[in-house]
């Protein structure tokens, strides 16, 4: 069948049609040399088996789709958050190809930043003359107002020095003496992309804050941490701290360079925490700080400097939103508004309504260990039990302090935490011990194909569905999109399992 | 082009030029240029590096090994070896699609890495490598081999990684293992990394397996499509036309491929090239050493497709030049007709491309048959030769750019103000927000096939959509008008 042109049909339908399923059969029989039909039937379903889970989990030295990024990504993401900032990867060029696609695919949005562009002669020579040259071609070609300087791997295995080569750089006139530009090492070998968030924050801030000496006032600073939802969520906290009349400075918040208007004008740069808020947030009287396990660095480097941390897991939820609010409140010593109080009696207005929906049910949950607390935490609320939560990038301390979590909750009792864990072990996990959903990023939707468990998505990347990420998850609003979205998928199934004409169909509820 | 096109295509080089510092304006200079009818390159200089802090679109040999060549290979386990990051960030995310049982008996949208801590860049990997390769055979016995894809650590460090795939092959009754050094820091763009992947090929499978042809029964008709990575299935949309003229492919390379069909390539009559700039390394190699003839084929566009299909049926006897006129005529009338239900809704709009190594050119054709016309395109790692190919497609007077930075983009197309600009998912929301539609032409911005018949009715209707999208017509607010 050729195409016809008033239905063209992708690949989608396309290859449905018969010419191409003989193709595909003519090939496979013919040509690849595979594996009998029934052989590989035998192995799909021995990886379904506590035997294979066992041998699964015995692994040490592979990986197998893990959720984590590396630091550099995080860098670049903290740093988009301060004004006019370009971020500057000094390294092998391809990554930040690499980091930018990753953005502009989450995001759907343009990420700008630059690589100093190593190659063989740097990696024998280093790479000074790559970030001399570098820097002026930045500030030249793009004009930022600073540029924050991280690293690849490349730069970091041969040693490159970022302090001693910007002072260079600059003795050597590519950007102005006094032009801003912090930095932080970023091995991709350490941590993750949340370890290379905090210590680009870590960096911008050690970059204002050394040499002045901190008078402090009343002000708060707020810090996110790495977050998909990061548009929504900024901007949300900037509402909640505007109704409790807080003076909040976000440090790092990239919620508009993120979420451009289409209007003919491509902006490299959008709003971002102007850089004379970030200087005088030295003088601040506390910072608080979203993501605990996220910004474990920045929160020490603070506490050196005098400041009060408040540090929360992702506050999704009922008792984490109250913590937020109340801290605003204790910190700026202004009353929680009547409008607040309303907002969390919504919410715990929403939750009663559809508790009997979400009670007992079994979820698996995986992502950034802040975010999966916050989501666990607010599961237990609702009486659902996060029956296998893991973070690739989860460390002993949050395992310990998620156990602490279930031990605190009866419906966290049979449920288990799995730190440094990959996707590969959670498909043993989903098929050993299956739960009712699963949430996870973009890339959990092969779990749900493997082992049919129902995907909500929610963490980074989210690829393939559009826009969630301007909808806020944190704060009494947010967990109400949290809410929705898990109850949308629980009624999808329910009616998907439901529509059988003749069959189960009288249980295809019109009121639910 | 008039004469006036061409100067103002010049003054606005060098009013990009004047940007820079000096070094990188002398530097830049030189791969920016105004194509000249008759000249036998476009003018440009190509494959040399980037300059540090531009933001050149450019990837890495990682991504032109891993990414490109190799990671399409369906059956067999791509192991990113060093930290997590380039595994994570080419994780399934080009679209090679494949048939196959993933994480059974396929392994083309998985993430396999040896996730490199601190300690083994202070103590080595090749330990960790060992082992791993240990459990990969134990979880996912059906694999037919693995590859080693090297990180930039791996190289700096002095990891003998060839030695562990020697090892390691032995252990597991002479399995394909293929250690590949295409480190980051390789090169100067991901073309690199193609030609080492091509290199790897050629010591590591096809001289394993010489020797071992004999069972392999030929036809006189045997062809292998080389350089199609089947993005949404472009291969396939080729292969059933090639099948239909009565050739027999029996190989893919490297999209929907399989070990064996690499390794039953040599035996082929014919192979025929797609992306010339990725595989022609091999595709040389097999006619040196095992007399192989190689041809190189555009499947954009029924034009192209139509010169296409006669030059590779020259190569065979009349059963196959007669099958290539039964092709052509089955299909002309279903082209003919997305023509004209196209080509009145784009006729004469403007193009600015830029892509890879192949389709700045190759492309050209499919437009062209809409009516549309490509005023400026560039190679983010073509050679001089793709820049010489590319004047048999260009027109007098247009816009040339190598490695073409952001800024210069940004700026070629905010003067140019095309119709349409055709690149990659980092240009593709800037140009949006300019109010210019725009079609990712690496990934067909999730659509496709674009090759082949079938393919071009995909590519009109999707050009048609974005361009004639009544969304452009929103991004004046009525009071701003």
């Amino acid at each position: 069948m050729s195409q016809d042109t008033e239905n063209i049909i992708d690949h989608v339908k396309l290859f449905r049609q018969p010419e191409y399923t003989n193709l595909f059969d003519n090939k496979k029989q013919n040509f690849e040399g595979g594996h009998p039909d029934e052989k590989v039937a035998e192995i799909g379903e021995w990886t379904k088996t506590w035997e294979y889970r066992e041998k699964n989990f015995a692994r040490q030295a592979l990986t197998v789709n893990p959720a984590k990024a590396c630091q550099p990504l995080g860098a670049i993401f903290a740093a988009v958050g301060f004004e006019s900032t370009m971020p500057f990867v000094h390294g092998s060029q391809g990554c930040v190809a690499y980091f930018r696609s990753h953005f502009s695919r989450h995001f759907k949005e343009p990420s700008s930043a630059v690589s100093s562009s190593m190659t063989e002669d740097a990696a024998v020579f280093g790479g000074l003359n790559n970030m001399v040259d570098g820097l002026a071609n930045t500030y030249n070609l793009y004009q930022p107002k600073m540029i924050a300087v991280s690293t690849t791997c490349m730069a970091e295995v041969i040693g490159d020095d970022l302090d001693s080569f910007i002072k260079n750089a600059k003795a050597k006139g590519s950007v102005p003496e006094e032009f801003s530009v912090p930095f932080a090492h970023t091995p991709s070998f350490v941590g993750s992309h949340i370890t290379g968030y905090d210590n680009m924050m870590k960096g911008i801030l050690t970059h204002f804050w050394e040499e002045q000496a901190r008078k402090e006032n009343g002000k708060i600073n707020l810090i996110g941490g790495f977050d998909g939802y990061s548009v929504g969520n900024l901007r949300e906290i900037k509402r909640v701290a505007g109704l409790m009349d807080a003076d909040v400075t976000l440090l790092g918040d990239n919620s508009d360079v993120w979420d451009t208007p289409t209007d003919g004008e491509f902006r490299m740069y959008d709003g971002g925490t102007p850089l004379e808020a970030a200087k005088a947030a030295l003088n601040a009287k506390a910072t608080i700080l979203m993501q605990q396990f996220g910004t474990e660095k920045t929160t020490a480097y603070l506490a050196d400097k005098g400041q009060e941390t408040v540090v929360l897991n992702y506050p999704v939820g009922v008792s984490a939103t109250d913590k937020l609010v109340m801290a605003f409140s204790r910190l700026s010593g202004k009353s929680i508004p009547t409008e607040l109080e309303k907002e969390r009696g919504r919410l715990v207005d929403a939750m009663a309504d559809s508790q009997a929906h979400i009670h007992g049910k079994r979820f698996a949950l995986y992502g950034d260990p802040d975010m999966v607390y916050g989501l666990a935490a607010f599961l237990l609320e609702l009486g659902a039990e996060p029956a296998h939560i893991l973070a690739t990038n989860g460390n002993k301390a949050w395992a310990a302090k998620v156990q602490e979590l279930l031990d605190s909750s009866p419906y966290g009792k049979d449920c288990q935490v799995y730190a440094g864990k990959d996707l590969w072990h959670m498909r043993s996990l989903l098929f050993t011990e299956p739960v009712d959903f699963l949430i996870g990023n973009t890339y959990g939707k092969y779990l749900e194909r493997d082992t049919g468990t129902p995907l909500i998505r929610m963490g980074f990347p989210i690829f393939d569905r559009h826009h969630h990420h301007r909808s806020p998850t944190w704060g009494y609003q947010g967990s109400l999109n949290v809410l929705v979205k898990i109850l949308d998928k629980i009624f999808d199934e329910m009616d998907k399992d439901t529509n059988i004409p003749g069959k189960s169909d009288y249980s295809y509820d019109i009121i639910r | 082009m008039s004469l006036d096109a061409k100067a103002s295509n010049k003054e606005l080089i060098d009013e990009v030029l004047s940007v820079y510092p000096e070094k990188g304006a002398k530097k830049r200079a030189k791969h920016l240029n105004v194509y000249e009818e008759g000249k036998p390159d476009c003018g440009v200089k190509s494959n040399i590096k980037s300059l540090p802090g531009v933001m050149t679109i450019r990837g890495c040999a990682y991504a032109g090994s891993k990414g490109v060549v190799w990671g399409p290979i369906k059956d067999m386990i791509h192991i990113s070896h060093g930290p997590v990051g380039c595994g994570q960030y080419s994780w399934a995310s080009r679209r090679n699609y494949f048939i196959g049982v993933t994480g059974v008996n396929a392994y083309g949208t998985m993430q396999f890495t040896s996730d490199f801590q601190e300690k083994d860049i202070v103590f080595g990997g090749d330990k960790k490598l060992d082992k791993l390769i240990d459990e990969v055979e134990g979880l996912f016995p059906l694999n037919k081999g693995m590859s080693i894809q090297s990180e930039c650590p791996i190289g700096l460090i002095g990891d003998d990684i060839e030695a562990i795939a020697r090892k390691k092959s032995k252990q597991y009754e002479d399995k394909t293992i293929v250690p590949v050094r295409c480190e980051g820091f390789r090169g100067v763009s991901q073309s690199l990394g193609h030609h080492i992947a091509n290199d790897s090929i050629r010591d590591w499978v096809f001289d394993k397996v010489e020797g071992k042809f004999k069972e392999f029964e030929g036809t006189p008709y045997d062809v292998a499509i080389i350089g199609d990575y089947n993005i949404g299935g472009d291969a396939w949309s080729s292969r059933i036309l090639l099948e239909e003229m009565g050739l027999r492919v029996i190989a893919q390379w490297s999209g929907d491929g399989t070990l064996a069909e690499l390794e039953k390539t040599p035996k082929a009559k014919l192979n025929v090239l797609h992306c010339y700039r990725s595989m022609n390394y091999i595709s040389r190699y097999m006619e040196e050493k095992y007399g192989v003839p190689w041809v190189e084929y555009n499947f954009f566009g029924p034009t192209k497709i139509e010169a296409s299909l006669r030059e590779i049926a020259s190569h065979f006897d009349d059963t196959i030049k007669e099958g290539a006129e039964r092709v052509i005529a089955k299909h002309r009338a279903m082209a003919d007709t997305v023509i004209a239900k196209y080509k009145s809704r784009l006729e004469g709009k403007k193009v600015m491309l830029y892509v890879g190594g192949l389709r700045p050119r190759h492309v050209v054709g499919a437009y062209e048959d809409l009516g549309m016309e490509i005023v400026g395109t560039g190679y983010e790692f073509g050679h001089n030769d793709d820049y010489q190919r590319t004047t048999h497609y260009v027109k007098d007077g247009t816009l040339i750019y190598d490695d073409v930075t952001s800024f210069e983009l940004e700026k070629f197309v905010e003067k140019v103000r095309p119709d349409l600009v055709g690149s990659g998912i980092k240009e593709k929301y800037v140009f949006q927000k300019m109010g210019v539609p725009f079609r990712q032409m690496h990934s067909w911005d999730y659509s496709g096939p674009y090759h082949g018949y079938d393919g071009f009715a995909i590519f009109a209707r999707d050009m048609d959509m974005a361009i004639n999208s009544p969304v452009w017509g929103l991004t004046q607010a009525p009071w701003a008008k």
